[in-house]
């Protein structure tokens, strides 16, 4: 008794936590859409080189860049950059994963062999090296980074999705549905995939959190946006030389504007996973 | 395997003579580079030569230093595991270490904390880390150098403390989270209330029983994480001017080095079967229920 009454206390506090980070995540998506728009953060580019690298203050409240643009702006509009990347990325992944899984694991046989051989190989290469051969194959570009990251990060779901399959497609409800003449497709659309959505959901999420620390270090590499496209990756590359001219409004604003969206996203997935509903199966 | 890296490398990444002979060239010039470096002849032949490089282990030389890849990989692999072996060990001590005390722990309020503390180091960007602490510790505080390398074995440690504090603390957030998971399906089975009724303590519990039986999927997670020892520390190395396989790494990748990127791409993938080989066989020791076939 005293077991369930901790853990309804354990969902009530888990649901709290579910809601403060999907209200954060949902502060941003605003925010992308209204930068978007032009309604906020819309002098972004505006370069005043009289004004290069003003100390924050209340006219510039994280200061100015090299160029005299305002950081703020250029915080708030990264989170633009920041969400097309990962929502991109991830939605292609995710795509990728789900139907190889899916198909692999329904069909298996040789098909499965394929998916097997496709993703263990592609598990096998560091992916710093696909994704650069991905980048140097298309070039710089906001776009070809979303697709080279979404093309290199879709083994880990593609995994958990065969192996559940797998599991599902023995489940009675498929031998019923089979058994009242529904299709290969109808039982994998309206039967399997309804069963292991939950999966897709939380890799989706894992891939969307990937895909922006890893864009931060593709800038690094060279092989990220364009320079002068205001993400989060060159913000904080361009510390690098910043921070020794005490420079430190660009690294921190950078970093603050991702630490909340990402942690509100690790918070969200964490206790999704550890909810009630997923538990059988992470 | 070696189809895809091909691939990728060859039909996908354009024409090396071109980049290399420079904007100036004339067709001729590109011509006899093509001849040199061999990408004249037809994919298929060109796939055969690299079959052949992976059997006989010989990648030829580097396009931009006409070094052996392999010398040059030789000397890079020290470096880099001066710089990650130490780190992954001790960071996957000290995590081992937090996630078991964190469980053993009375207070909920520290059990509930631990995972938001990880899932926070985790929300940082591994650059933001690197460039603060260099700016801080090294340059602010004059603690550590702030990068540079000495390649006689007892004076590069000056230089290997500061990237090591990093890897470590990078490595914590998903090692404690993974192993406290782990764990923490380990205590829901009945044999840990058995141990609990018959006396024992939690922490002789969590050492003793429960620690012994995660090691299957612990060691699982673990070598995983082995072959990235080679490549992963390429941030670590290009901002502390290690001179290991990192680095190695990104100036082939910038000057589209082939056969440096190849060779490496193909040890990496050779040491990530072998490791998964070696895990097999783990699991037989750990788990003497486990029959090899």
């Amino acid at each position: 008794m005293n077991s369930k009454s901790f853990s309804l206390l354990n969902q009530i506090r888990t649901q709290k936590v579910l809601i403060f980070s999907l209200s954060i995540i949902a502060i941003y998506c605003l925010l992308a859409l209204l930068t978007s728009l032009g309604v906020v953060a819309s002098d972004y580019s505006v370069i005043k080189t009289d004004l290069s690298y003003t100390p924050p203050s209340l006219n510039y409240i994280f200061g100015t860049d090299f160029l005299g643009r305002s950081v703020f702006s250029r915080a708030l509009k990264g989170s633009e950059v920041a969400l097309i990347i990962g929502f991109f990325a991830a939605t292609l992944s995710t795509l990728i994963g789900l139907t190889l899984g899916l198909v692999g694991a329904y069909f298996s046989g040789w098909i499965d062999d394929l998916v097997v051989w496709l993703y263990t190989t592609l598990e096998s290469i560091p992916y710093i090296l696909l994704i650069a051969g991905l980048s140097f194959a298309m070039g710089p570009g906001l776009s070809n980074l979303y697709i080279a990251l979404g093309l290199t990060s879709w083994v880990g779901l593609c995994r958990l999705v065969r192996a559940e399959v797998y599991k599902q497609k023995k489940q009675d409800y498929v031998a019923a549905a089979e058994s009242v003449g529904a299709s290969d497709l109808r039982r994998i659309l309206y039967h399997i995939i309804p069963n292991v959505y939950h999966i897709a959901l939380i890799q989706f999420t894992l891939n969307f959190v990937y895909a922006i620390k890893v864009e931060v270090i593709l800038s690094f590499l060279g092989l990220g946006v364009e320079p002068g496209v205001p993400s989060w990756g060159l913000m904080i590359n361009g510390a690098k030389d910043e921070l020794t001219r005490g420079v430190w409004w660009g690294l921190a604003s950078a970093t603050l504007m991702m630490f909340i969206l990402v942690l509100a996203i690790n918070l969200f997935v964490h206790n999704v996973s550890k909810s009630q509903k997923f538990s059988t199966h992470f | 395997m070696s189809l895809i890296v091909f691939l990728i490398f060859h039909v996908v990444g354009g024409d090396p003579a071109y980049q290399l002979a420079g904007k100036y060239a004339s067709a001729d010039q590109v011509q006899s580079l093509r001849q040199e470096l061999g990408t004249d002849k037809t994919l298929f032949t060109q796939y055969f030569v690299f079959l052949g490089q992976i059997v006989s282990f010989n990648f030829g030389n580097s396009w931009q230093t006409s070094q052996s890849v392999l010398q040059m990989i030789g000397s890079a692999i020290g470096p880099t595991l001066s710089l990650s072996l130490p780190a992954f060990i001790l960071g996957f001590l000290l995590s081992l270490f937090i996630s078991i005390k964190s469980l053993d722990s009375k207070k909920s309020i520290l059990r509930g904390l631990v995972p938001i503390f990880c899932l926070a180091l985790m929300s940082v960007s591994f650059v933001a880390y690197i460039i603060f602490f260099q700016y801080f510790l090294a340059y602010k505080m004059n603690l550590f150098p702030i990068n540079g390398w000495d390649h006689s074995l007892l004076h590069r440690w000056s230089y290997l403390f500061l990237p090591w504090i990093i890897a470590i603390l990078v490595s914590l957030g998903p090692n404690v989270l993974l192993l406290s998971s782990l764990l923490s399906k380990e205590m829901e089975q009945d044999y840990v209330i058995t141990a609990r009724a018959k006396g024992l303590s939690t922490q002789r519990t969590l050492w003793h029983h429960i620690l012994r039986n995660s090691l299957l999927p612990i060691s699982t997670a673990v070598s995983l994480q082995i072959p990235f020892l080679i490549t992963g520390s390429l941030l670590l190395e290009a901002f502390f001017g290690i001179p290991g396989m990192g680095s190695l790494l990104i100036e082939a990748i910038q000057s589209a080095d082939l056969p440096v990127i190849k060779a490496i791409t193909v040890l990496s993938t050779l040491l990530y079967v072998f490791v998964n080989l070696i895990t097999d066989i783990l699991y037989t020791v750990f788990d003497p229920k486990v029959i090899i076939q």
